[in-house]
């Protein structure tokens, strides 16, 4: 299928939006995957970026806010044949939902994650995100953020995420390569898109990005110490690229009943379990 | 013809083991009981005692009154000693501690040396089991037995366990033998020996659910122990959740996804869940809820038993959709029941609740084996060419059960579920006349689902003149109050009820204005069956009758205030 057949519908982003460009990466990376749209699945909170599944033509979970990764891994366990896609903004991954962020890089099921992170909140136009630098002034902060912003590479690394990139949504080509290659990777793939807020982020805007971004040569993807440098650098350098790139044992793989059909497709008689009851004899 | 036994102690000093030793052989040799736990929320220490009851039939509820006292601490014999019948007899070690010189009915059985002579400590239970025997006038062939499966694969255990079991039986003789009769054995078959939790997870398991995901909170995690420790065997996953949010949003993911899902809670886990519950509601996505209550408001008495949380299986969640709320009254018809949540779940595409409380899930009973044919296990998934094209998830119709289909099911269709109001596709909306057919479409599923819920049970005189209403896990002591006040003479039935949303009205109608006084009985402070049954019909039940300070009722208790407002 051609990348536009999985482009949908009639969005409600702002023109200019930086959610363009991750949106056609997205349909682009599944295009020259060959994935058919039955056998994706989109999973999202709410938000701006949440809008994802309305967008792209494959099955779509837009759920509650900030809980867009625990259905993602229940539809793991249920069907692994699914490609599942986490996308989502950073208010929805890091600050609502932070607590599933946490605990599903432990457990290292077979998703990407790609996180919209415009560093500020959209859709109730305009308070401090997790990912807002400090001393960004919005309605409620009115004194700017005083909270240093919270570092989500540096995190999922420590958490021992095995795929861990940062891309800009300003860099499209880029954005689309490292989403196949989180796609394709077996585990938790961490993609922290920066992404402009034209209506709400006047700190942050497309030049502020440019002027920065840069792509770091990465010699060895599985040096772990030297993916966390670059995921720490921030300011007037911002380093893009995949800083970390190590498989190990996947969620999946550590759960034996899952090994053969995925669970969804097996056929089930209650008669054949009824021996069950007998250690109660 | 009955005996009723109570073993005492500290948190960790093993009452478990001794009664699901001694329950488990009774049973096998053909003995109906009923045993429960009254526990504390603690791992040592505090004051923890469970309860034996063995009677003809399968009993329904355990008593006041001991026979047979096993005191492991002072504490316990301190406690209960003024229950305990004038022909009664405690089993104690006399080295912990000695009773009252006027008191002439121990049975001093040194549990702790004996224990350590056939090999360790940690056999004092079995040691406290051999004089429990030897009391009963039980033979030990069927406990040795027991023990033999119990440590096969520890090697020496079994003999050394038989060896302090000897021990025990040795020492308990010189005191008292046989000096309790045994009620007739049952002669309709082999009973299983299982607690209220292991009954809903093996129901789970039998109608093909495949995944649970929970966060462990007591009541509940029973359940969820039970499946995980079959999880090796059969094709479930058991999954703990990081909360009990991520606990229900993982499970409507594997629903939406294709296989029966269940969560397990309690009312502070069910608190934090009802978000999702108003998510399966909007996005239509079959779902169990067994929610296991306990004592609030907040964390309340963590390991005790109310029915505080009807109200809030009702109404929790923001927003307005259908559900149904159903209960576990008995071992025996909470094994069907739970297989109809799930029945009812992906029939009508709704989230069921299913109530248990811990007076349900802790208490063992001796039962028939299940019937696993009874179970049912229809997904209604649209089948190939069974739908209109393209395939639209929350497409309208008549009944307002849109055809569901699983993603990848079908070569090109997409499911699309979203939590935002929507269009027949799936896709956001905001305007004002879809938003009346999609929610009109939600609301008509209860209509043909309120009509698949069953009547309240009746039982007792037929046309009585007093009516003890209840809901579930009462259904035992109402069952034994009902016996007891008929045998009195009095015209009295107990009309129970399973499922009770929708609420099932037909026999309320029938009875309620016809009867002198009822009663609703309640492990609540307010009342809130009455108040329902008030609001959706309009009757007014006359008397409720309320116990909430975290312990089940016991008939006697309930027979009082019936009496009293029979005088009255």
């Amino acid at each position: 299928m051609k990348a536009d057949h999985f482009l949908l519908g009639e969005t409600a982003w702002c023109p200019g939006c930086g959610n363009f460009p991750i949106r056609e990466a997205l349909a682009e990376a599944l295009a020259e995957l060959d994935l058919p749209p039955e056998q994706v699945l989109i999973c999202s909170g709410i938000g701006q970026a949440a809008k994802m599944p309305h967008y792209i033509k494959a099955n779509g979970f837009n759920g509650l806010h900030g809980r867009a990764l625990p259905p993602a891994l229940g539809a793991r366990i249920a069907n692994k044949n699914l490609k599942v896609i986490v996308s989502s903004g950073d208010g929805d991954s890091y600050g609502e939902g932070g607590n599933h962020f946490v605990h599903n890089v432990r457990r290292n099921p077979n998703l990407a994650h790609f996180i919209h992170d415009n560093q500020v909140y959209g859709l109730t136009k305009g308070q401090a995100s997790p990912t807002s630098d400090r001393g960004m002034v919005t309605g409620v902060q009115v004194n700017g953020v005083i909270n240093p912003a919270l570092n989500p590479l540096a995190l999922a690394l420590v958490l021992g995420a095995g795929f861990v990139a940062r891309c800009f949504s300003g860099e499209k080509e880029h954005l689309k390569e490292t989403m196949k290659a989180a796609i394709n990777f077996e585990g938790y793939a961490l993609v922290d898109i920066l992404q402009p807020c034209v209506s709400f982020n006047k700190r942050n805007t497309y030049k502020w990005y440019k002027d920065r971004v840069h792509f770091p040569d990465v010699s060895d993807p599985e040096d772990w110490s030297a993916a966390m440098d670059l995921a720490r650098q921030w300011g007037d350098q911002i380093p893009l690229g995949i800083f970390y790139n190590a498989t190990r044992p996947t969620f999946e793989d550590s759960l034996e009943v899952l090994s053969g059909e995925p669970l969804a497709k097996r056929s089930f008689e209650p008669n054949d379990v009824a021996g069950v009851q007998n250690e109660f004899l | 013809m009955e005996v009723n036994i109570l073993v005492g102690g500290a948190a960790g000093q093993g009452m478990d083991t001794v009664m699901n030793l001694l329950g488990k052989s009774l049973v096998r040799e053909d003995y109906g009981l009923i045993y429960t736990k009254d526990y504390m929320s603690r791992v040592r220490g505090g004051h923890n005692f469970s309860t034996l009851r063995i009677a003809g039939g399968t009993p329904w509820t355990t008593v006041h009154s001991v026979d047979i006292l096993v005191a492991l601490n002072e504490e316990t014999y301190k406690l209960h000693y003024h229950k305990l019948v004038p022909s009664g007899r405690i089993i104690y070690d006399p080295d912990v501690f000695t009773l009252p010189e006027d008191e002439d009915r121990g049975v001093p059985v040194e549990l702790k040396k004996l224990a350590e002579e056939a090999g360790g400590k940690v056999m004092a239970n079995t040691v406290a089991v051999g004089a429990l025997l030897v009391l009963l006038g039980m033979e030990s062939n069927t406990v040795e037995e027991l023990l033999e499966e119990t440590f096969k694969e520890k090697e020496g255990m079994a003999g050394k366990n038989v060896n302090a079991l000897k021990a025990g039986m040795a020492a308990a003789e010189k005191f008292c033998s046989a000096c309790f009769s045994l009620p007739p054995k049952n002669e309709d078959g082999q009973k299983l020996f299982i607690d209220g939790n292991q009954v809903l997870g093996m129901a789970a398991l039998g109608s093909g659910c495949r995944f649970l995901s929970a966060y462990p909170m007591t009541p509940s995690t029973g359940v969820m122990n039970y499946l995980a420790g079959k999880s090796k065997e059969y094709p479930v996953v058991v999954e703990q959740a990081e909360d009990e949010i991520a606990a229900i949003n993982m499970a409507l993911g594997a629903s939406y996804s294709g296989v029966r899902s269940l969560t397990c809670t309690s009312g502070g886990g069910f608190a934090l869940m009802v978000e999702g519950l108003s998510l399966a509601g909007m996005i239509e996505t079959p779902l169990v809820i067994i929610l296991a209550m306990r004592p609030g408001p907040a964390t309340g008495l963590p390991t005790r038993t109310e029915q505080g949380d009807l109200e809030f299986a009702i109404h929790g969640g923001h927003g307005e959709f259908p559900r149904a709320v159903l209960a576990a009254t008995s071992h025996e018809d909470a094994f069907y029941r739970l297989n109809k949540a799930f029945e009812l779940a992906d029939r009508y595409q709704v989230p069921v609740i299913f109530l248990s409380d811990q007076n349900f899930a802790d208490t063992h009973r001796s039962v028939e084996p299940f019937d696993f044919g009874r179970l049912s296990y229809n997904r209604h998934l649209v089948e190939d060419g069974g739908y209109e094209k393209p395939y639209q998830r929350y497409r309208l119709t008549e009944s307002g059960i849109s055809p569901r289909a699983i993603p990848g099911q079908f070569p090109g269709e997409t499911v699309l579920v979203d939590s935002d109001e929507h269009d027949q596709n799936g896709n956001i909306i905001e305007s004002a006349e879809e938003r009346n057919q999609m929610s009109a479409k939600r609301m008509r599923k209860l209509k043909a689902l309120a009509e698949e819920l069953d009547e309240p049970d009746l039982y007792g005189d037929p046309r009585p003149e007093t009516l003890l209403i209840g809901w579930g896990s009462t259904y035992g002591v109402l069952r034994e109050t009902i016996d007891a006040l008929s045998a009195s003479g009095l015209k009295v039935a107990m009309l129970h009820f399973s499922d009770i949303w929708p609420l099932p009205q037909k026999r309320l109608r029938s009875l309620l204005p016809e009867v002198r006084l009822s009663c609703c009985v309640e492990n609540n402070a307010t009342g809130q069956l009455a108040s329902l049954i008030r609001r959706e019909t309009g009757l007014t039940v006359d008397k409720r009758i309320n116990k909430n300070n975290g312990r089940p009722f016991m008939p006697d208790e309930i027979i009082k205030e019936v009496e009293k407002y029979h005088e009255s």
